[in-house]
């Protein structure tokens, strides 16, 4: 026995197989790493709202969805990132003072769920399939590849980063994501939230290259593509206010081939679930 | 000593009259049409039909109804829909609510998202019968934020609803008011456990709730409620039109119906058939045009990453509730992944856990801290750094979250895992191959103590 096997194992094994926690890790600048200063995440002094005097009359529509105002928060949460393109502190503040409850009751909100996002996002939110299915298909491949040629200087572009000044026209966030729920149409990318499917290294690379261009190519299912800002709106529960563009984007394309694969074989074979019979009524129960 | 008039062993027996088809579409049975999703085309194709039926019958009657069926709930977990229902209190003394799961995101899904999409009115349809019979005013239909195209067609679906008098005030003359609201998460898969979902809903972070009070006693905002996945609430407008002995032509006597069976992967074919209960991976590989470029098959999931992997061997399982649980998985949500014999199933493995360790809410340790493990040890050993005690640790972190977790998400973490050891150990000892034998001493000295009982 070495006797200097201690430190953070479990069970013999440890994660990076140095033989103490340090040694693994390395040390850690918690202050240093932490975003709570850069990103203003902790602050004492009350923000500037006033970017939100445009919202103010939806936050409290959202408020009358519900028989409790609190669960307005989420779908406030996406309507603050429509205007920000993140969840800042300013938005927190803004949350919080519509819903009554303490800042850090938002922000405890705002951290658990992936979509809000802390750095501003690009105009557009790319999110690639990375989980096992799509991985195996080329997922992996793909966002390698996506990092890789939307980094600079030598630099892959990470997880969250964004490519061009964040919110301009052209500028990119990159992020990996879990399953999309798209998985026999693997690999699966979307562009705010609307469906790329069948997607290969070259074809997320030409999607890219248009979106850096300025470009809205068409996704596969979904409405015509707009913008991460105006995703988040909708994801708030307010749509086009035009009668076109609303009917535009609820019947933008969804019938992969996929999708409708198995009724498409049983209409060409003629298999049919048995038709219905003559009379069903309904149940007789004791009234009671 | 073989009983040679049994239908399974002598499927040629049976009377193939009664047998239904390999595909049976009934909730996809209006995808194919134009603009499938608007009202104008529901309407043609039987749409609210059954609500009117419904309307004209007692809510006790639609309970038992729903019960006869035989019904069971498509969300994962198997629970029959009407004895659910029926746990809901008789009297109003608060509302009731009924919340819709879907949140999909278990990995492999993709039935609920596509459904939506393409026929948004039969949930709502389905939605407004199920909220009469348990005597709900308010239903919610919490859609995971990904899923933007269907949070866009289920808005318009209830735009539509409400102006042609399906939803609203005293529906169709009936007295029976109803509002619905369309809901968006914001990216957290375990908002898909219902306790959880309840909680993000009343706008808190997503974390499971302690059962009891079982939801149907406190739910959403401490009152009665109801939880239904997509899939299960989609199914009872045909089973209202069509009656429960109509529903099990479909099916097996304990797992009755047709189901969407969402094939992805290597197959030729991949896509939604929505075929009885009860399918085999043999008959669905058939329908997707078989393994894709003739790469055999080496592993696959019955119903998503959470339920135990198959082989080869398990062909002919039938996919039903028991059939899946007989053969040591369970039947999930009808995910099926196909994966062929390029794939190493540790890797598989460990992308698997990186998804449970990113997802795991942090509530309770064994799963917070087991994930945390898991995935550290598998990076490791795919990286080459294993040694032959990594496998038996993980078994026992492993051991550590079954049955341990405060919520199924931790159980659902260890199936690739354990599942993966037990029909593929070689491939996990293959990657320990050039750590054999100098690694004693990091195995001899395990330092946290309760890792070994
Ligand atoms: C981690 C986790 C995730 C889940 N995700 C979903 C989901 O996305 N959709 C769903 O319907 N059920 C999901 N479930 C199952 C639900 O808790 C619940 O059983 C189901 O919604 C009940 O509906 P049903 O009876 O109609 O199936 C999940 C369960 C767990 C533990
Ligand atoms: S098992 Fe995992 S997801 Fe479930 S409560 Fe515990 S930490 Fe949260
Ligand atoms: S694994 Fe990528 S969409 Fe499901």
């Amino acid at each position: 026995m070495t006797g200097s096997n201690t430190g953070s194992t479990y069970g013999g094994s440890s994660v990076g197989a140095g033989t103490t926690h340090q040694e693994t890790v390395g040390d850690t600048d918690v202050l240093g790493i932490s975003p709570v200063a850069a990103e203003h995440l902790v602050t004492e002094f009350v923000e500037d709202l006033s970017v939100f005097d445009g919202i103010v009359a939806k936050a409290r529509a959202i408020v009358l969805r519900y028989p409790d105002s609190r669960s307005a928060l989420l779908p406030m949460l996406h309507l603050v990132q429509s205007v920000e393109g993140r969840v800042s502190q300013a938005g927190i503040q803004f949350c919080a003072a519509q819903l009554d409850l303490a800042p850090a009751e938002v922000s405890a909100v705002a951290t658990f769920y992936t979509m809000y996002k802390r750095k501003t996002c690009g105009e557009h939110l790319v999110s690639v399939c990375t989980n096992t299915l799509c991985a195996a298909l080329g997922g992996d491949d793909i966002y390698n590849k996506l990092g890789e040629h939307l980094g600079e200087d030598g630099k892959k572009l990470g997880h969250n980063e964004t490519v061009g000044e964040p919110g301009a026209p052209g500028s990119v966030t990159l992020e990996h994501a879990e399953c999309l729920a798209a998985c026999d149409l693997g690999p699966v990318i979307q562009v705010n939230y609307e469906y790329f499917d069948n997607q290969t290294a070259d074809s997320a690379v030409a999607l890219v290259d248009a979106l850096r261009a300025g470009e809205k190519p068409a996704p596969t299912r979904g409405a015509p593509l707009r913008d991460f800002r105006t995703a988040e709106l909708e994801l708030a529960g307010f749509w086009p206010e035009d009668e076109a563009d609303y009917r535009a984007s609820v019947d933008g394309p969804s019938a992969a081939v996929e999708t409708l694969r198995g009724a498409k074989l049983a209409e060409d074979r003629g298999w049919t679930a048995k038709p219905y019979p003559a009379k069903a009524p309904l149940p007789e129960v004791e009234k009671k | 000593m073989t009983t040679p008039n049994t239908p399974s062993q002598n499927p040629t027996a049976e009377p193939t009259i009664n047998k239904p088809a390999p595909v049976t579409p009934v909730l996809t049975k209006r995808w194919l049409s134009p603009t499938s999703w608007s009202l104008k085309t529901y309407e043609q194709l039987e749409g609210y039909s059954a609500l009117r039926k419904a309307l004209g019958g007692t809510p006790e009657q639609i309970v038992e109804l729903v019960k006869a069926s035989g019904l069971r709930g498509r969300g994962g977990a198997g629970f029959p829909a009407g004895v659910k229902w029926s746990f809901m209190p008789p009297n109003e003394d608060k509302p009731h609510y009924l919340v819709i799961n879907a949140d999909e995101g278990e990995p492999g899904t993709c039935k609920d998202i596509p459904l939506m999409m393409a026929d948004p009115h039969s949930l709502i349809e389905g939605c407004v019968i199920a909220s009469y019979a348990m005597r709900a005013h308010h239903c919610f239909i919490y859609v995971r934020g990904e899923a933007l195209h269907c949070i866009r067609r289920l808005n318009a679906a209830v735009r539509e609803a409400k102006a042609a008098g399906y939803l609203g005030r005293d529906i169709l003359g009936s007295g029976f008011d109803l509002e619905i609201v369309v809901h968006a998460g914001a990216g957290a898969y375990i908002c898909g456990e219902e306790t959880a979902l309840l909680d993000s809903l009343e706008g808190r972070r997503g974390q499971p709730r302690l059962k009891p009070p079982f939801p149907a006693a406190a739910g959403l905002y401490g009152a009665p409620t109801t939880i239904n996945n997509v899939e299960t609430i989609a199914s009872v407008p045909f089973i209202v039109n069509g009656g429960a002995d109509w529903f099990r032509t479909m099916g097996t006597e304990k797992s009755p119906g047709p189901k969407i069976y969402s094939i992805s992967g290597h197959v030729t074919n991949p896509g939604q058939f929505e075929a009885p209960l009860g399918t085999t991976l043999r008959e669905l590989l058939e329908m997707a045009g078989g393994m894709k470029d003739g790469v055999p098959l080496k592993f696959w999931t019955p119903g998503g990453s959470s339920t135990p992997m198959f082989t080869a061997e398990h062909l002919d399982v039938p996919l039903d509730f028991e059939g899946a649980a007989g053969a040591g998985s369970m039947l999930g949500t009808t995910a099926v992944m196909v994966f062929n014999e390029t794939v190493s199933v540790p890797w598989a493995v460990m992308k698997w856990s990186q998804f449970y360790e990113h997802e795991s809410c942090g509530k309770c340790t064994p799963c917070r801290e087991g994930t945390y493990w898991l995935t550290g040890i598998l990076e490791r050993m795919l990286d080459g750094k294993g040694t032959p005690g990594d496998i038996d640790t993980l078994l026992d972190i492993c051991d550590n979250i079954l049955g341990r977790s405060f919520c199924a998400l931790g159980d659902g973490a260890v199936s690739p895992i354990t599942s993966g050891i037990k029909y593929f150990r070689d491939e996990f000892l293959a990657l320990c191959a050039k750590n054999t034998g100098d690694q004693n001493a990091a195995t001899a000295s395990p330092a946290l103590a309760g890792a070994h009982s």
